[in-house]
């Protein structure tokens, strides 16, 4: 047989003549684009992210003016997008185990009510469901003089929620450090009451202790601090409210629509995940006399986690990429501050479409590289 | 195997029926299990066997008759499964193990959350049943890495650290290799031994033969025949059990 | 022998019986079942008496609407009827979009019934030429009228970008999936880097990176067409998920029968194509119409970069003065995801019935 004509030369020359299409498609590709650059007098490059933004953006949690730069405006588009993943991931994780657990229930009324939502949900595009609540819903509420309150001191009106906002005073700091060491003596009650139990068999309740640990201190520094937090409240100042904090109808809406949504799929997971866990391992535990809530706690939850958790990462991921719809109603998150607006301002098209899906590549790549790293550790268990 | 009964019933079920929606699973059973006896079920499959041993330990609610077990009589009364489940083992087919636990964990489970034994002790506990079943040396390791005789002699150990008075085992070797049917039938002739209450649905004839005290025949839902072993196979009265025999000695 | 006898308690629970056992079974099921009721009471109810009862059912103007303050403006959704299905195509040649409608739907019902012959023929012109008479029907040439692209939109768009998707990420999917599974590093490295890439990003960026950066990267003089560069992106986007859909798919079958096709003698590409990708592909089927759901649903994003989809219109329309009433938005959102939800909820529906129909097959 000739050198040539192996199994393994041909391999070779294969991967190579495929690897030299694609370096000569991107090559091909890369040049062009210097072309088009150059002929557009645009310079290539990052060194527009210190040149000055000179626009505004409605909602920032650093601070961020009209002489910050470009970098500047990736950051404060970042911090948006997280705010709005975290606080949906929190709420839809709510939400979604409630309908998921709502779909099992012996309440017939209940099922169906928590299945309908399930079926309704996600058979609407998210999009479309996003510019109900922004454009239908939320700028349907009234204007602010004739706002929706509860208790005086929460507004809700078309141009967002209004609520108090804490001021701290100094000896603040006493109160934090108070609450921490509270936790902290709490979290060794729990700790010492499952050594007693291991040792002794004796299971001690520690809820009523644990609550006193971390509000008693507190209330007691706070008092002799002269309690060092106040609230502003929201008051109406002619046409609009001054005072408290605004939460923007754009992250409210944004927010409502991303957890219910995704919490439509999470109801499946984690139904999915409760019925996964097989029947004998109920009985079994009720054939060994546990009750009710030890099976719960020790079987059937611990079992369903495992068969949750994945999906529900890669969920947790879906809301993060989805929450780039906000361009669509300007919320100014990553994609709209910085893909949208610096790209139209600048025109560095390539250079900000790369930090733009770098970013949401490394968010995915890290968590898929963790969820591995989780599986891997479960499939130990197995033959 | 000498027979060495203790005085009393340790299961009393009169008059018992049981129905699955309008299917009637059990009709009119009556059966009395006295301490110290093992009991062989058998007949074929969908007679009612599993209904039964489930309805002993509570697995099923039974609508007419009584169940009596070491004196506990099974009625919707709170606290009175409790009492019973605490007398009961139970070994399944499919052995039911919990896969997220270790088999230390499996055997240590219930001692502590049903008996609150402390940790030490449950461990020593479940040590004790685990070389019983001849596997201490897999303690450490998780269900999902044992053989099927593994897991069912893990079952059976887990099940003898409640140190219940009556045993149930529903087609223990069902679903297991041949090769590994012997050890889970040795391990189950060795509790014989120790003079364990034992229930148990099976087609293992010849552990029929040499362990049963008596053998019970069931067929769409009712008690055909009950017979000590020699008559069950010599002479069986009823043309069902004849009928059963001849395939099954085939 | 013990006779058969009913069970003591009325087994047809009357309906009494039947809300205690399933309604009011202890204290915290009554709480739940009164909570329930409450929810549905608060939607359901406003819901009808807005869509129905209140509303606006005839006219031609938004004044028609005006008059009806709490309920939906349906005239202004039987105006635009036309545009929500196709855009601003001329009138005249709307019967060419009628015609390839007419086409794919009967098409579609034929692979999906079960029964009718030929679906494999059926399947593969549905693939390898629909595209093509569709194409011609809605561009023009061959006699046709040119329309511009420009003119399309609503129900066309979203069904041209969603079928267009589909139809190329299923054979790239394919392709991507073996090359993933391939011992080849080069072959193996490309496939991987490709689907997580598109994975692990939006659509929109992808949407946007179309957009700006595909012009950049055509040589000097060659303009590329809006439509064609928003076809790319959603045809890259979703053969990745294509791609992994398949190789579930591969996944599920036995070492077994690739040994068998290898002992046959048939070399990869044809075990490949008669052994293995068939008995793959029909297990992935469920998930493959899912793909193809979750792909109709994003094709509403284009809306975001001017295109006039189905939601496009609507949103349009919302916006237009001359229908400015304080309902309008409601009406079209609600009527448009109503149009979504049928076409998304029958196909979740056949998915779940394939699903069905594969596991009675492995139990055979
Ligand atoms: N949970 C159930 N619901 C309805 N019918 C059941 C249920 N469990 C068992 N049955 C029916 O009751 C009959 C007896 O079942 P089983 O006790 O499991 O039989 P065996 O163990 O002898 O094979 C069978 O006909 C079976 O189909
Ligand atoms: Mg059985």
């Amino acid at each position: 047989m000739s050198w040539w004509r192996t199994r393994r030369t041909q391999d070779l020359l294969f991967q190579a003549a495929l690897l030299g299409g694609v370096v000569l498609l991107v090559g091909g590709m890369a040049w062009n684009a210097a072309g088009a650059l150059e002929r557009q007098n645009i310079a290539s490059g990052f060194g527009f992210l210190d040149n000055t933004a000179g626009f505004d953006v409605v909602q920032t949690l650093v601070r961020y003016d009209e002489t910050s730069t470009y970098g500047r405006v990736l950051i404060v588009g970042l911090l948006n997008t997280l705010l709005v993943a975290i606080v949906g991931i929190v709420l839809t994780t709510l939400l979604g185990f409630v309908i998921g657990i709502g779909q099992l229930s012996s309440n017939w009324l209940v099922a169906k009510l928590c299945r309908a939502y399930v079926e309704t949900l996600r058979n609407i595009p998210l999009l479309l469901q996003l510019f109900f609540w922004y454009f239908a819903v939320l700028r349907a509420l009234p204007i602010p003089r004739d706002s929706w309150t509860i208790f005086g001191a929460f507004f809700l009106n078309n141009r967002g929620l209004y609520v108090p906002g804490p001021v701290t005073e100094p000896g603040f700091g006493w109160v934090v450090l108070a609450i921490a060491l509270g936790a902290i003596g709490s979290l060794l009650l729990s700790w010492q009451a499952r050594r007693r139990r291991e040792a002794q068999g004796v299971i001690t309740p520690v809820a009523p202790q644990s609550l006193a640990l971390l509000l008693v201190p507190a209330l007691v520094i706070s008092a002799v601090t002269g309690f060092p937090l106040h609230f502003t409240w929201p008051v109406l100042e002619g046409f609009n409210f001054e005072g408290g904090i605004v939460v923007l109808p754009e992250l409210m809406a944004l927010v409502i629509a991303l957890s219910t949504y995704t919490a439509s799929y999470i109801a499946e997971i984690v139904r999915a995940g409760i019925q996964g866990v097989a029947k004998g391992q109920i009985e079994a535990s009720q054939a060994l006399g546990l009750k009710r809530s030890p099976i719960l706690r020790l079987v059937l939850v611990p079992q369903a986690m495992r068969q949750i958790i994945p999906p529900l990462t890669s969920q947790y991921l879906n809301l993060t990429k989805n929450s780039s719809l906000a361009v669509a109603i300007a919320y100014p998150d990553l994609v709209s501050v910085f893909a949208g607006t610096t790209l139209n301002q600048t025109g560095q098209a390539i250079e900000i479409i790369a930090i733009t899906m770098g970013i949401y590549l490394t968010l995915s790549l890290l968590t898929s590289s963790a969820m591995n790293w989780y599986n891997a550790r479960i499939a130990l268990t197995e033959r | 195997m000498t027979v060495d009964l203790k005085t009393g019933a340790a299961v009393e079920i009169i008059g018992l029926n049981k129905w699955f929606k309008t299917f009637q699973a059990l009709r009119d059973i009556n059966l009395t299990v006295l301490r110290g006896e093992r009991l062989v079920i058998c007949g074929p499959s969908g007679s009612g066997k599993s209904t039964l041993i489930r309805c002993i330990n509570g697995l099923e609610r039974h609508q007419e008759g009584r169940v009596i077990v070491e004196g506990a009589e099974l009625t919707g009364e709170v606290g009175k499964i409790d009492v019973v489940r605490a007398n009961v083992g139970m070994v399944f087919q499919q052995f039911n193990l919990f896969p997220h636990l270790t088999v230390l964990e499996n055997c240590t489970l219930a001692p502590m959350w049903v008996k609150h034994l402390p940790k030490k002790e449950a461990e020593a506990l479940a040590m004790q049943y685990l070389e019983r079943v001849h596997i201490p040396e897999q303690a450490s390791k998780y269900p999902g890495q044992l053989s099927g005789g593994q897991q069912q002699r893990v079952a059976i150990a887990r099940a003898l650290t409640m140190q219940p008075r009556i045993m149930l085992f529903d087609e223990p070797t069902s679903a297991l290799d041949p090769e590994m049917i012997k050890e889970v039938l040795e391990t189950m002739v060795e509790l014989a031994g120790t003079g364990m209450t034992m229930l148990v649905v099976t087609h293992e004839m010849g552990f029929a033969r040499t362990v049963a005290n008596r053998i019970v025949f069931m067929d769409v839902g009712e008690i055909v025949e009950v017979a000590a072993p020699d008559d069950f196979f010599n002479n069986p009265k009823s043309a069902r059990t004849k009928e059963f025999l001849a395939q099954i000695l085939r | 022998m013990a006779a058969l006898r009913r069970p003591p308690r009325i087994q047809v629970p009357g309906p009494v019986q039947w809300m205690h056992e399933n309604l009011f079974s202890s204290a915290f099921n009554s709480v739940l079942t009164l909570v329930a009721f409450f929810l549905i009471y608060q939607t359901v109810v406003p819901f009808v008496q807005w869509a129905i009862i209140d509303a606006a059912w005839s006219g031609n103007s938004r004044d028609a609407c005006l008059r009806f303050e709490n309920g939906a403006c349906w005239p202004f959704i039987i105006e635009r009827s036309g545009q929500i299905v196709y855009g601003f195509y001329d009138v005249a040649e709307r019967w060419r979009v009628d015609v390839i409608l007419i086409i794919l739907g009967l098409g579609l019902a034929w692979l999906t019934v079960p029964g009718t012959p030929g679906k494999s023929y059926v399947g593969a012109l549905m693939i390898a030429v629909f595209p093509f008479v569709a194409f011609v029907l809605l561009v023009g040439g061959f006699g046709l009228v040119h329309v511009p692209i420009e003119k399309w939109g609503g129900l066309l768009i979203t069904l041209v970008v969603a079928v267009t998707g589909i139809v190329v990420s299923l054979p790239l999917g394919i392709v991507l999936a073996l090359g993933r599974r391939s011992d080849l590093p080069v072959v193996k490295g490309l496939c991987v880097a490709f689907i997580e890439l598109w994975r692990g990003v939006p659509l929109i960026t992808v949407l946007f990176m179309s957009a700006n950066m595909l012009p950049l990267f055509m040589p000097d003089g060659m303009t590329i067409n809006k439509l064609l560069s928003a076809l790319i992106a959603v045809a890259l986007f979703s053969s990745a998920y294509m791609a992994e859909v398949v190789r579930g798919g591969l996944q599920a079958i036995s070492k077994g029968q690739y040994e068998a096709a290898a002992a046959v003698g048939l070399g990869y590409w044809r075990s490949m194509a008669f052994v293995i990708l068939p008995q793959a592909l029909r297990l992935s089927l469920p998930n493959i119409v899912g793909n193809f759901i979750g792909l109709l649903k994003d094709t509403s994003l284009v809306s975001i970069i001017g295109f006039y989809d189905l939601l496009g219109i609507v949103q349009a329309g919302n916006a237009d003065a001359e229908w400015a009433t304080p309902n309008t938005a409601m009406t079209g959102y609600v009527f448009a995801g109503a149009l979504f939800w049928v076409m998304c909820f029958s196909m979740s529906r056949y998915a779940k019935a394939l699903e069905g129909n594969l596991q009675a097959g492995e139990r055979r």
